[in-house]
């Protein structure tokens, strides 16, 4: 196919392929293209700009159509950071088991335990082996994942969890070196690096035979299926009602329809992230419920930076729960934590560093809020939350906000 | 873990919704015998007022009244929303098109905010040219339009031990069935030309997105260029943010996963990547331990959605319309059988229209119900001859321990009084 696409190319097409790309990349550059001023006007916000000039130095793209442009090596190695099986794309460095201990303290033990057992549903990294012909059997890095390179090409790529890309190949070599030492796969002097890669031998490595359903399942059923009496009597053999783990109606909605509730310009809006009073500032006051004593007191909030708040929320709920029932996740529940001393809920074990600001004194306000947030390991060294920190002010003031609504 | 769900069922509180809507529905009858119906014999508001301006909600959501008919999330699964799934609301819908809006959602890293402009997609490895497209460069290749069911591989995956959860939004909601516009994957690799990858039988695509769990699949390349689309539009319009905004890939017929979201990036390789999401998940474990792997296509499955636990009868006995949903990853449904009494006797059930490949089909059986106790269930076949299998026929050959690829004969007992529920039977 692709032989015959080069015939089509060769044939007298190249050269009108060749304008068109010129044409392309001109009317990013704004140079003759009267045809089209809309496109040439955005050209000048575009950021595509700033690649044009390197763009425009890469070999011209002929292709069939003669769309696109040629990506830049800087480009593809940005991007391009798959790593196979037989160790290919895996880059230099190293880590050892001992680095990747205190790493993985660090940056996953939030979720998936000290030793990578793993906590609440979040996924055990360790354990499981000889299970997997039980009922239940145990999934981890050590009893199921048949190749090494997935691991450093997961933790590279993708973790951690709401700070992807964070980081460096030793720490991710370290942080893989530390898993396969909670499988008890290498020793505790072990350091992993790309020479000794392919070296370390997967238990499950031979656990994978591809689809088979073609030979073992369609023969049996691709036949002509019965039609009447096909059954002497019909038992019922089980009842979903008598396991009952059908979930009840969410509570998604509820901060929203509070400020439905009070705001009659609101009243059928559903959409919590749709703007119901563009252009003007909906100051709404709320009786909120969610405090540990009766007292309701009255606080005046802003329903739009509320709204706005709850959105950004979304990067905190990961590892935190707030709300009637909020319990204590990888991080504490964030209840009434406007004026709470830091490191003071009931049954959270807190870094160091927090526990002892909060034995110093230091509460939770607008400020110190705005500090933590912003940079949490610049403000609190040492803190077990493994969130990067919120760039713009005014996601902190809007988290604020949201979180104000349910400390009082 | 199911014993911190204990509680009222869905069903149970949805079906006394129900009862309630019956016992005003007798009302309304014994009134109309008296004086006739006041819906009909006094002026109502709506006939004598204003509704809404145009231009008062630019681009609407349902009306109110519909508001029930929303995607569920069933908070044990997983650890997390933010890397999670929910549930289309298939027992409320009709037809064969999903509507964006209350389409099943799975995230690995939560739904990103990406902007046209913002968007690149790279294609490298094996290519004649690696090559950079902006979104405006992928709207000037020729474009597609096709309908497509996408199935996440765990839909049904929770009913493999036993029936577990009431409701066909539950037991069956991970899927949607929508009109794709795009270009073919076809015609973006041969944009990039295929000569540096020589034979092509044993070559890969990789493909990956750009959200931070950055999900990345390996398909072969005979799928690649086979009908493979880069989708910008659903149903007509943008794709919404949850569905990948501005582009996302299709794969007819194949499991969900690979239908790689916020698409940044193909990779023609000569070995599977062997990504996470191919190894520790989305591989079926058989009962002597062994697991299969690169099982992508979705079998012939059906599902009854009303009556259903969360759709029960409401109007008592007599014209009944029984209807539900097929779909074959492997081919178009070609026939629908439903059973009335557990799978002992079968009525072939009317397909809404002749199947499609890769899409989902309406079905309907209209009865005349005798008000009593039924055990619907559903089984498709598709232009393979594939019939779709009990749960003791899956169960048989791969044993308890799988979680993908269930696609048994789902069983209601509907009882006489309308109210259904999920069970298993003999």
């Amino acid at each position: 196919m692709s032989k015959s696409l080069n015939l089509y190319i060769g044939g007298g097409f190249a050269t009108a392929a060749v304008l068109t790309v010129a044409a392309n990349f001109g009317d990013r550059a704004i140079s003759e293209m009267p045809s089209n001023p809309s496109v040439m006007t955005a050209g000048i916000s575009n950021p595509d700009t700033l690649f044009i000039a390197a763009a425009n130095a890469a070999p011209e793209h002929v292709g069939v159509f003669g769309i696109g442009r040629v990506a830049l090596p800087e480009e593809i190695s940005a991007w391009d950071m798959d790593i196979l099986p037989d160790g290919t794309g895996l880059p230099d460095g190293e880590g050892s088991v001992l680095d990747g201990e205190e790493l993985f303290s660090s940056y996953c033990a939030v979720c998936h335990g000290e030793f990578a057992e793993g906590v609440g549903n979040w996924p055990k990294l360790s354990g499981g082996e000889d299970t997997l012909a039980d009922e239940d059997p145990l999934k981890t890095v050590g009893s199921y994942w048949p190749y090494l390179s997935t691991t450093f090409d997961y933790v590279r790529r993708s973790m951690p969890f709401g700070n992807a890309q964070s980081l460096t190949n030793d720490e991710v070599y370290a942080i893989v070196a530390y898993i396969l030492y909670s499988n008890y796969l290498v020793d505790e002097d072990f350091v992993l690096n790309s020479d000794n890669f392919l070296d370390v031998d997967m238990p499950n490595s031979d656990g994978f035979i591809v689809d088979d359903r073609a030979e073992a399942e369609y023969p049996i059923w691709s036949v002509e299926p019965c039609m009447s009496d096909c059954k002497d009597s019909v038992e019922i053999t089980m009842r979903a009602a008598v396991l009952d783990v059908t979930p009840e109606e969410t509570r998604a909605r509820q901060i929203q329809d509070m400020i439905d509730s009070t705001n009659p310009n609101n009243a059928t809006s559903s959409n919590s992230s749709s703007s119901s009073s563009i252009g003007q500032t909906t100051v709404v006051t709320i009786a909120a419920s969610t405090g540990s004593t009766d007292a309701k007191a009255s606080v005046t909030l802003d329903a739009d930076l509320v709204a706005a708040g709850e959105k950004v929320f979304k990067k905190c709920k990961a590892c935190h729960q707030v709300g009637d029932g909020a319990k204590n996740r990888t991080g504490p529940q964030l209840n009434a934590i406007i004026d709470r001393t830091l490191g003071s809920v009931e049954g959270f074990k807190y870094s160091k560093t927090l526990t002892e600001m909060g034995a110093g004194g230091t509460v939770w306000n607008d400020e110190t809020l705005a500090a933590f947030l912003a940079n949490p390991k610049a403000y609190a060294k040492g803190t077990k939350m493994s969130f990067a920190g919120l760039k713009k002010d005014s996601d902190v003031a809007a988290v604020t906000e949201y979180l104000r609504s349910f400390s009082q | 873990m199911s014993d911190s769900f204990k509680g009222p069922t869905t069903s149970r509180r949805q079906f006394l919704a129900g009862a309630a809507s019956v016992g005003a529905g007798a009302i309304a009858a014994g009134s109309a015998k008296a004086a006739g119906d006041p819906l009909i014999t006094e002026v109502q508001d709506w006939a004598s007022g204003l509704g809404e301006g145009v231009d008062e909600v630019p681009y609407s959501l349902p009306i109110e009244f519909e508001s029930d008919v929303i995607r569920r999330n069933v908070p044990w699964l997983t650890a997390d929303p933010i890397s999670s799934i929910n549930f289309t609301p298939i027992h409320a819908l009709d037809g064969t098109i999903t509507p964006q809006g209350c389409a099943f959602e799975r995230h690995h890293s939560g739904a990103i905010e990406m902007r046209k402009q913002d968007y690149r997609l790279m294609i490298n490895g094996l290519v004649d040219t690696p090559l950079v497209f902006t979104y405006e460069d992928l709207v000037r290749f020729p474009r597609e339009n096709h309908v497509y069911f996408c199935e996440c591989a765990a839909n049904t995956g929770m009913e493999w031990a036993g029936a577990q959860l009431n409701g066909a939004q539950f037991t069956h909601g991970m899927i949607h069935n929508m009109e794709y516009s795009g270009v073919s994957l076809r015609t973006i690799l041969q944009e990039a030309g295929l000569d540096a990858a020589g034979d092509l039988k044993d070559k890969w695509v990789y493909v990956e997105g750009a959200d931070a769990s950055s999900n990345g699949r390996s398909i072969p390349m005979e799928k690649a260029l086979d009908d493979c689309l880069v989708a910008f539009t659903a149903n007509g319009e943008a794709l919404r943010k949850e569905h990948g905004y501005p582009v996302r890939l299709v794969v007819p017929g194949w499991e969900g996963n690979m239908w790689i979201k916020w698409l940044r990036r193909i990779e023609v390789t000569d070995a599977p990547v062997e990504s996470r999401e191919e190894t520790s998940k989305y591989t079926d474990t058989q009962e002597d331990g062994t697991s299969r792997k690169w099982t992508w296509e979705m079998d012939a499955k059906s599902v009854v959605t009303s009556p259903s636990p969360q759709s029960p009868i409401k109007h008592g006995s007599g014209p009944l319309v029984i209807t539900g949903l097929a779909w074959s990853g492997r081919g178009a449904i070609e026939r629908v059988d439903v059973s009335l009494d557990g799978g002992k006797n079968w009525h072939e059930a009317r397909l809404a229209a002749p199947g499609e490949k890769m899409a989902v089909s309406r079905f309907y059986l209209d009865i005349n119900w005798d008000g009593t106790d039924m055990l619907l269930q559903s089984r498709a076949i598709d232009d393979t001859d594939y019939v779709q299998p009990t749960k003791t026929q899956l169960r048989d050959v791969r044993g308890l321990n799988s979680i993908y690829h269930n696609n048994c004969i789902q069983t209601w007992w509907v009882k006489s009084s309308g109210e259904a529920e999920n069970v298993e039977v003999s």
